[in-house]
């Protein structure tokens, strides 16, 4: 297989590719076509996991506790071009790749510890 | 006339520029291709095109292929096939074959040789059931079941499906949209997979069913 021009084909990281950590708490502004409408929905949570890196496939997981104490998970494709922004705003101490744990916990033991960042 | 041939490169996930949903695509790099002969029904007794790809030294070449090309004046090719055609042809002999005769959103068909599979069982090969996975079942777990009826008639009938060699056969598949073109590095991009490994040899044409 030629690796060179499966490489050129992997969608690059710009500035507009979301440059989000496991454990950060996000705002994902995201375009919705219905029919001929368009709207931006705005979905705000947790990033729980970060899979297959920069490629072409890679994902990102946002978990967010809504109505009534029920968690709603979303994976959206890193470079997703329906993704139009990609807020963060919050950083947090964690110590595993992927917050799953987060999933059988809830209240305060569902709490994440802030890391403050310095801003560039 | 729209065939080129090429080597599958690889999969990978490209984002639709109007809905943006991710669209799975197999990366192919087709072409250049020459027309090496042009074949015409007064002549020959059909109409056809012979084409041929990729460059290699000419010491690779048979005597008579080498021969065949350098008379026409054109480089060693690794690859010959040749394409019916309807009518009389439209290209000349040593005309160059690009993936810009394709455009994104055209149906194409793929040909190429599927992976093989070596000597796979009825589950694999025809996707029979197998039998019962627990109730006391030892050794039934992908048996094929039976072969058919007893004394009447006496043989299994040819052509029943059974485990035996698999893949490695010519296959083609029909009405893949092309999604991206990059004549620069002439690259092409379908929907979907394509028959074969990566770096195997696969036949591009305009679709014959629309």
């Amino acid at each position: 297989m030629n690796q060179h021009l499966m490489d050129s084909l992997q969608p690059a990281v710009t500035e507009s590719t979301p440059s989000v950590e496991v454990g950060d708490t996000v705002r994902v502004h995201q375009r919705i076509t219905e029919g001929r409408s368009e709207r931006v929905q705005v979905f705000e949570g947790t990033v729980i996991s970060r899979r297959g890196g920069i490629d072409a496939g890679a994902t990102y997981t946002v978990r967010r506790i809504a109505a009534h104490g029920v968690a709603v998970e979303r994976t959206y494709p890193l470079h997703s071009t329906n993704v139009l922004k990609v807020e963060v705003r919050r950083k947090s101490k964690v110590r595993r790749a992927q917050l799953y744990y987060l999933r059988s916990r809830q209240g305060k033991s569902a709490r994440l510890k802030e890391r403050i960042v310095s801003r560039k | 006339m729209k065939q080129i041939l090429g080597r599958k490169v690889g999969m990978t996930q490209l984002f639709d520029a109007e809905s943006g949903s991710a669209v799975q695509v197999t990366v192919i790099q087709a072409g250049p291709c020459r027309v090496t002969a042009v074949k015409n029904h007064a002549e020959h007794g059909y109409h056809a095109v012979q084409i041929g790809y990729e460059e290699v030294p000419a010491r690779k070449l048979s005597g008579g292929e080498r021969g065949h090309l350098t008379k026409a004046g054109l480089p060693a090719l690794r690859h010959l096939r040749e394409v019916r055609l309807g009518g009389p042809a439209e290209v000349g002999r040593g005309d160059e074959i690009t993936v810009a005769a394709f455009a994104e959103g055209d149906k194409v068909d793929v040909t190429g040789v599927s992976k093989g599979k070596g000597f796979a069982g009825a589950v694999k090969r025809y996707g029979f059931a197998g039998g019962p996975k627990t109730h006391g079942q030892s050794d039934r777990h992908r048996a094929p079941g039976s072969r058919g009826a007893g004394t009447t008639p006496g043989h299994t009938f040819k052509g029943s499906r059974g485990p035996g060699r698999m893949g490695n056969d010519r296959t083609t598949l029909h009405n893949l949209r092309v999604v991206l073109v990059d004549a620069e590095k002439h690259l092409l991009a379908v929907k979907g997979a394509v028959p074969g490994p990566a770096d195997g040899l696969v036949t591009i044409r305009g679709a014959v069913k629309v």
